[in-house]
């Protein structure tokens, strides 16, 4: 799985530019699913069809990742540029970022009053070695990926985009070892998560589920002087309770908890005062759609070195597969 | 010109779109084929394709413009208001409304500049804490010509400025004016739903309704945009430039845009010489945040109208850059076809 | 049922968004006499529709209100003390000294303290407490504390509503079980009457999170036209008059985009013709109501708003007017009652 998880998160795949991890994903899930298809907006969707009296259960996980954009080229080359999602100025200083064509571009920043204050994006640069507008090889409206290679680390693995290649990981082995199963299920790999959650709202409207559980990864509370929350990272796999978007709805939050508990699988229960999932566009879609979401415990979320627990994402495997095997 | 003169002049409020949908249906009866008006009071006109590979496209510009509602008396018969939509505060002293449809004058005044204390004329003042005066006499006067919910709008006539036109919410009877156009010039391929929608400013909520009720293969927003290209002390985006052509969104607050649409529009300009811009990512929103999020999601993109000092009483734009957009969008849709929505 | 009683079962009723059982429970007990059909929807809210007398396919008014109130939610358990966050616009000024009831495996009343004066720096005590200072109390030893309460529960107001002079009633999430038992009151009306459109009341779940529950009911009904109850500000210090209603003198008509001036008219109308006293309740842009996200369902709903005014919004000592109570339960019945089989809100321009 980590060669997958490898693959996953060095790919390139800013919101809307999510072409590179489909192609991927794409290959991956083909042998495996009865019917694989792209959704007006770029989600990919493959579906396992059900041996019959089960529900239509969607599984979502975004492709997209947090990114920059190229907003203005300047006399001497040098690009200013607006976060795609949720990027803090903090971990652009000293970054390396990455575009679709390849070219590499070094952050740097502009004198600041005081120092130690952290800048604005107003302040902050992208430098592609370019001497002039006339050479620079990137435009206004091109897009570029943090740069951070996929490291293991004893339990722990740590990349840029976990959030949520890891998710699509956990869908994509979920979906290898899934064996005959009641239910009907549509893995959906999302696009535009970290702008609009658009890709799996739309999805979930041509798919009209049952229920639908999105698999993305949460906060934990469990470093130094951190945020107090209740999550911790390697405690198994979270089931949601409530975040800024959404709160689950009990049949599936308890749909989970009993998974989890019948299999003997550790989890948390979360409540993440900030962010939300593609759970929160899902509930919402035609009538409404009871949805949750699991989640993967990870650490320095947004930033190019995100870690989760080896031990949390099997987990999470685990707990889906029992959860589809049982009505 | 003369249908941006008109539109620019009309009364449209959000919520109160009626003269523009009244000035548009006249510009329209003869060449769509079917005009109708939904339960927002969207202004839909459909026009049919003559191509065999036809796509719905759907086509909006908003008819609604930002401005004030009274929302209280004060016993000296001024008007207490709050903003419809987003506008700087900055911009209400000294400014000419006119109150309602029938268009009654009024004034924003503020405390005489001798009479300040030292300071203060640093500070802003809430929109909340000015009165929109009519010469009204006291408090039933006030209620009797203004009454609660009375919608107001800058006032503020159209003219020639130099090479430039000035008026009032070229955001987006801008965009309603090449949409207008695009209805009024010759068959497309495509089947064109052309919706002219309301409440854009307090929320893009007409295009909302009106995505879902047409079931669109992929849609354009026709805006009217930020043009920041005054002099400024550092080296940075205009947003967009006036008569530098047509702008065009790759991403803003509300959307991206689909990038096969993307690239139509941009060979579109470059094989025929259009001169076009890319919008400054990131900045501000338009239907097409709506509209892509309609049923199973509809490929979207942007373009819009450079123009200056939007949201305030005057704005400024280039008519070279209205016809550009006018034809940069005739040529794409001419180029469009069911391949450039396919996704790799 | 007498107003008053049903206003203070309404009242005392948990039901938080997203775990609106409890009232969910209650409504559903009021309105089942009264309906012909009653159902949940995906989300959680309850609609119950009463048939027309006209001729199929008749057209549908959808009433709207919604069921669920603000409160807290345990984030963590720490020395036997409940973490907690706000879940909805919780105001925390009003926290310290008040009591609760936290929804775990069973119910646990429960206290939000704080240090006494003698023990906190002077400087602190011009500051309203942090919520890392706000802990729920339910007097339990740790161990058996996490035996019962789980990371996520529900915490609620507990409250008994209670009768003010001039026929006031304050209490806690009156804020909007006032217009459930508006809802109510027009269902009892409308009994005794025979309309012509099917009518379908609902009572939504997670307003105060995000108007997520009238969202999908607004879709699943499809209405024709739909009228949602809330409730609005009532005249009180600190709050300009421009921006609030004086309590029983009358119900609040919403006018802006976010109504369609016909509904606007027709409301009006009827109030007059029956003599209720109403108030123009101006709203420039979004109304923070079920109208707001009932207008944008589907093809677009022409929407009206009926408001009751209500002081000291999302504290638990919230106050209302019986008797615009009732004339807003009247003015629903009759605006029903009077739509003729053909009626459709049109545009002057149409």
């Amino acid at each position: 799985m980590n060669d997958l998880i490898c693959q996953l998160t060095e790919a390139y795949g800013p919101s809307g530019f999510e072409d590179a991890v489909r192609s991927l994903l794409r290959s991956v899930v083909t042998p495996l699913a009865d019917e694989v298809r792209v959704t007006p907006l770029g989600s990919l969707v493959a579906v396992r069809r059900g041996t019959g009296n089960g529900r239509r259960i969607v599984l979502a996980a975004h492709m997209d990742e947090i990114g920059v954009m190229v907003t203005y080229v300047d006399e001497k080359g040098f690009l200013r540029f607006t976060p795609i999602g949720g990027v803090s100025p903090l971990t652009c200083l000293g970054a390396r970022v990455r575009f679709e064509n390849g070219t590499l571009g070094v952050i740097g920043s502009e004198k600041r009053e005081d120092p130690g204050k952290a800048p604005t994006f107003e302040q902050l640069y992208i430098d592609v070695g370019a001497t002039g507008r006339d050479d620079c090889p990137v435009r206004v409206g091109d897009a570029a990926v943090f740069e951070r290679p996929f490291a293991v680390q004893g339990r722990r693995l740590v990349a840029k985009a976990m959030d949520d290649r890891i998710g699509c990981a956990v869908l994509v082995e979920t979906l290898r070892r899934l064996g005959p199963t009641p239910h009907e299920v549509h893995f959906v790999f999302s696009v535009q998560e970290e702008t609009t959650l658009s890709g799996a709202r739309t999805a979930a409207y041509g798919i009209e589920p049952d229920m639908a559980i999105a698999v993305d990864v949460t906060g934990t509370g469990d470093t130094p002087e951190s945020r107090p929350m209740a999550v911790e990272l390697g405690k198994g796999p979270a089931i949601k309770v409530q975040d800024a978007g959404m709160i689950a709805h009990p049949t599936v939050r308890e749909w989970l908890v009993r998974a989890a508990e019948a299999a003997g699988i550790p989890y948390q229960m979360e409540v993440l005062e900030w962010g939300t999932t593609d759970a929160a566009a899902m509930q919402l879609v035609r009538s409404g759609v009871p949805s949750g979401c699991l989640s993967i415990p990870c650490r320095y979320i947004h930033t190019p070195s995100e870690m989760v627990d080896q031990e949390d994402v099997e987990g999470a495997v685990r707990l889906l597969l029992h959860a589809l095997q049982t009505a | 010109m003369e249908l941006l003169k008109e539109l620019s002049e009309a009364f449209g409020p959000s919520g109160h779109e009626k003269e523009i949908r009244q000035v548009l249906r006249r510009a329209l009866e003869g060449h769509a084929d079917r005009i109708w008006v939904d339960a927002l009071g969207n202004l839909h006109a459909f026009r049919e394709g003559t191509g065999a590979d036809r796509l719905r496209v759907l086509l909006a510009a908003h008819m609604d413009e930002v401005g004030l509602m009274v929302v209280g008396h004060d016993d000296s018969g001024g008007l207490r208001v709050r903003a419809i939509g987003g506008i700087d505060d900055r911009v209400f002293p000294g400014a000419q409304v006119w109150v309602g449809p029938d268009r009654i004058p009024g004034v924003i005044g503020l405390k005489p500049v001798h009479l300040l204390e030292r300071g203060e004329d640093e500070k802003v003042i809430p929109i909340d804490q000015l009165l929109v005066d009519i010469g009204a006499k006291g408090k039933e006067e006030a209620q009797r010509w203004a009454p609660l919910g009375t919608p107001m709008v800058f006032a503020t006539r159209f003219e020639e400025v130099g090479a430039l036109v000035k008026g009032k919410s070229f955001d987006d009877r801008a965009g309603c004016t090449v949409l207008a156009e695009l209805v009024r010039g010759e068959r497309l391929p495509h089947d064109l739903y052309a919706v002219f929608t309301v409440q854009e400013e307090v929320g893009l909520r007409g295009a909302r309704v009106a995505a879902y009720a047409n079931r669109p293969d992929c849609a354009f927003a026709l805006e009217g945009t930020i043009a920041d290209d005054l002099p400024k002390k550092k080296d940075v985006s205009p947003t967009s430039e006036l008569g530098k052509g047509p702008a065009i969104t790759v991403m803003d607050h509300t959307f991206i845009a689909h990038r096969g649409l993307l690239r139509l529009l941009v060979e579109t300009a470059e094989a025929l010489g259009i001169p076009y811009q890319f919008k400054q990512p990131g900045i501000g929103g338009t239907d097409s945040g709506a509209i892509h999020l309609a049923r199973e999601g509809v490929p979207c993109g942007t373009v819009a109208v450079p123009c200056r000092y939007i949201h305030s009483p005057v704005s400024l734009l280039s008519p070279a850059d209205l016809e550009n957009t006018v034809r940069l969008m005739r040529e794409s849709l001419r180029r469009l076809t069911p391949a450039v929505l396919e996704r790799a | 049922m007498e107003t008053l009683q049903l206003l203070k079962q309404l009242s005392e009723a948990p039901g938080l968004p997203g775990h609106e059982e409890p009232v969910r429970a209650l409504v559903r007990t009021l309105w089942t006499p009264l309906v012909d059909e009653i159902h949940i929807d995906g989300l959680g809210s309850l609609l119950g529709r009463r048939r027309g007398s006209g001729p199929e396919p008749r057209p549908t008014l959808m009433f709207a209100a919604h069921m669920d109130e603000i409160g807290l939610r345990v984030v963590a358990i720490e020395r036997g003390f409940l973490r907690v966050a706000r879940v909805g616009g919780t105001d925390r000024r009003i926290l310290p000294g008040t009591e609760v009831l936290v929804h775990g495996e069973r119910d646990l009343p429960g206290v939000v303290g704080m240090r006494p004066p003698h023990v906190v720096p002077p400087d602190r005590r011009d500051k309203t407490l942090p919520w890392e200072e706000l802990f729920v109390d339910v007097g339990l030893p740790e161990e058996e504390l996490k035996a019962v309460v789980r990371v996520g529960d529900p915490i609620s107001f507990r409250r008994e509503a209670v009768e003010l002079k001039n026929g006031l009633l304050a209490g806690k999430a009156l804020d909007n079980r006032v217009s459930v038992a508006v809802l109510t009151l027009a269902l009892e009306h409308l009994s005794r009457t025979s309309p012509t459109w099917d009518v379908v009341a609902v009572a939504t779940v997670q307003e105060e999170v995000g108007l997520y529950g009238a969202t999908t009911a607004a879709y699943g009904v499809a209405p024709d036209i739909a009228v949602a109850v809330d409730v609005t500000f009532g005249r009180q210090a600190g709050v300009p008059n421009h921006r609030a209603f004086p309590l029983g003198e009358g119900i609040a008509i919403g006018v802006g985009p976010n109504f369609h001036p016909a509904m606007v008219e027709r409301l009006k109308r009827t109030a007059e013709a029956n003599e209720i006293p109403y108030h123009i309740d101006p709203i420039p842009g979004r109304s923070g109501t079920d109208a707001w996200a009932i207008q944008v369902s589907r093809e677009g709903v022409p929407t009206g708003l009926v408001s009751v005014p209500l002081r000291y919004m999302h504290q638990p000592v919230e106050t209302v007017s019986l008797k615009d109570v009732e004339r807003a339960g009247r003015l629903l019945a009759l605006f029903a009652a009077g739509l003729e089989a053909d009626f459709r809100p049109r545009w002057e321009d149409e």
